[in-house]
């Protein structure tokens, strides 16, 4: 899977605050979310992300709560895929669970800049900008099944794992 | 069976011997979920058509972040789910007067070498005890709700050794304080943080539960607390309950260990607007103050108020001062130990068991411009209301020298 677009470019320590505040967190509608992501730090986000773009970071990007709105909010807003140096583990899966593709790349941050256009392989954690290839960690096993399946619970259809007795 | 805690739990929870670095799944002994999170969790299962739950009897549902409800959509969200908890006949609920979920896990149902699982990040507090206690997003507990199982790569295990017994005004938030400064926010992710503490009594399972609390603001996968007499002695009182402590090996084996030596503590503060901005509080000691929130999961427990109690005891405060226990059972110990009285007469507003202002929701949301000291667990730009406002996160005796004085106060300062 190569996803490519445009840089938005952000620093350590993103935290889930940022990327969906908790006002926000009594509805689940990705169109909803989607207009106040990463509302406190980045105002014209929704604006800028709108046509789809790559989110490239720094370290543990996501850290802080639990919030799935998190992964929706990005993804809804047009982020295609994120590049971070680190990531919360939280925040990992629940990109996994909804869709949203994440590399990990050690000097992220000062390897690329904002507007670059990267070219990014999802698996391999290949990522291409301009004539530079560098050399990130891509999705693999468990989180590579269960984003092809499209989340946590298709996969768990998949694998027929869902016990037989009701609730 | 030899290994680290981390080890000895997840390979009886995945039946087979694990090492760091694996994948596995491995069997959930408690799931859980708050009104805040537990709406998505059932939207997820509804979604997918998968209402089933692979054991009634582990599930704990309790309402916390939206108690009582501020607004017509939170009311709605409670309404919701106590509709699901009696269609599935859910025996462990808990709605607005019982505590916060966190609080209730430590309180009534973790045990040590238990892995817990629950939406919510704070999850990691039921680590005082000895579980391996994760957050995780709507989804993935979905998931654990309905198959009683969750996929995790087994962290690599981190040693903080204990020694030694805390000055008078310092507790469990110096500790995490003093990890997050020395280590900053970044560098546990990916590990599980096992505390050892030399001396069990010196360190009480209320101090522990703030430690085990902030290992999810060190992004560690999880903190546990070696279990011991002081575990036993805490379930005992408790529950009435003997438990069975699981161990590491004594030669179990880590990646890296560190010791704190807690009587050269001193009162910690975080400042705005990241957890591992720490300095002692006599270096900010200048900063003028709106209000205090001594509360959360993180600080809501009987000790927190002895200490707040103790400073502010025959004082008027000169900030707002929000004091919130964790749970009932907290609100009526200290009500029954005479705290509540000693802080309502100092001019505290109380109430009990609800999140509060931790996340910006009610009961004291912080305005532009101003200027909180919190004892809960995050200081993040936006996270207790507005944009402009500054948090600091302390333990409770700073933050109540702060209430006192109106500016942040070390308490060996007070007049």
């Amino acid at each position: 899977m190569i996803i490519e677009g445009p840089v938005l470019k952000y620093g350590d320590k993103i935290d889930t605050d940022i990327i969906i505040p908790a006002r926000h967190l009594k509805y689940t509608d990705p169109n909803y979310l989607a207009q106040h992501a990463m509302e406190p730090l980045d105002p014209e986000f929704y604006k800028k992300a709108s046509k789809g773009v790559v989110v490239v970071a720094g370290k543990v990007f996501g850290m802080g709560s639990s919030r799935e709105q998190a992964a929706i909010a990005l993804k809804a807003a047009g982020v295609r895929v994120i590049v971070a140096e680190s990531f919360a583990r939280i925040f990992y899966r629940n990109c996994i669970n909804n869709g949203l593709p994440l590399i990990t790349l050690p000097n992220a941050t000062k390897e690329i800049k904002e507007g670059d256009v990267v070219k990014v392989n999802v698996e391999t954690g290949e990522v291409r900008v301009g004539n530079k290839v560098l050399n990130g960690k891509g999705i693999t096993g468990m989180a590579l099944d269960i984003l092809k399946a499209g989340g946590i619970m298709e996969y768990l259809k998949r694998v027929s794992q869902v016990p037989t007795q009701g609730g | 069976m030899t290994g680290t805690l981390t080890e000895k739990i997840l390979s009886r929870a995945s039946g087979r011997s694990v090492s760091p670095g694996d994948v596995i799944e491995a069997n959930v002994d408690i799931v859980a979920f708050h009104d805040l999170t537990g709406y998505h969790v059932i939207e997820v299962m509804e979604k997918a058509n998968m209402m089933k739950i692979f054991d009634k009897s582990k599930i704990v549902v309790a309402f916390d972040h939206l108690a009582p409800p501020p607004d017509v959509r939170s009311a709605e969200i409670q309404v919701n789910i106590r509709k699901f908890v009696r269609e599935m006949r859910l025996p462990n609920f808990h709605d607005v007067n019982v505590g916060i979920l966190h609080e209730l896990l430590i309180e009534k149902y973790a045990l040590p070498g238990q892995v817990i699982v629950a939406a919510d990040s704070h999850t990691t507090t039921s680590g005082a005890l000895g579980a391996f206690a994760q957050g995780m997003g709507a989804s993935d507990v979905a998931a654990a709700v309905i198959t009683g199982k969750t996929w995790m790569v087994v962290p690599q295990p981190f040693k903080v050794e204990l020694t030694g017994t805390p000055g008078k005004w310092v507790n469990g938030k110096d500790v995490a304080l003093k990890l997050l400064g020395d280590f900053k926010a970044d560098y546990f992710n990916g590990m599980s943080i096992e505390v050892h503490v030399r001396n069990p009594k010196a360190f009480p399972t209320d101090y522990r539960a703030t430690v085990s609390n902030m290992g999810i603001e060190m992004n560690a996968d999880a903190l546990m607390f070696v279990p011991d007499q002081e575990t036993k002695d805490y379930i005992k009182t408790m529950r009435g309950k003997e438990v069975e402590l699981l161990t590491p090996d004594p030669k179990a084996s880590y990646q890296d260990e560190y010791t704190i030596e807690l009587e050269k503590l001193e009162p910690l503060v975080a400042a705005p607007y990241s957890v591992d901005n720490v300095k002692t509080a006599r270096e900010v000691s200048n900063v003028e103050v709106d209000q205090v929130y001594i509360g959360s999961c993180t600080n809501g427990r009987l000790s927190d108020f002895q200490m707040a109690a103790e400073i502010l005891k025959g004082r008027t405060v000169k900030t707002r001062c929000i004091v919130i226990p964790s749970s009932y059972e907290m609100f009526k110990q200290a009500m029954e130990k005479g705290y509540i009285e000693t802080l309502v007469n100092a001019g505290c507003v109380v109430t009990y068991g609800t999140c509060g202002p931790c996340l910006g929701g009610h009961f004291g949301v912080a305005g532009p411009g101003e200027v909180i000291v919190s004892t809960s667990s995050r200081n993040f730009r936006g996270r207790m209301g507005s944009n402009e406002a500054k948090v600091y996160l302390s333990g409770p005796s700073v933050a109540a020298a702060t209430a006192a004085t109106g500016r942040i106060t070390d308490p060996r300062d007070l007049q």
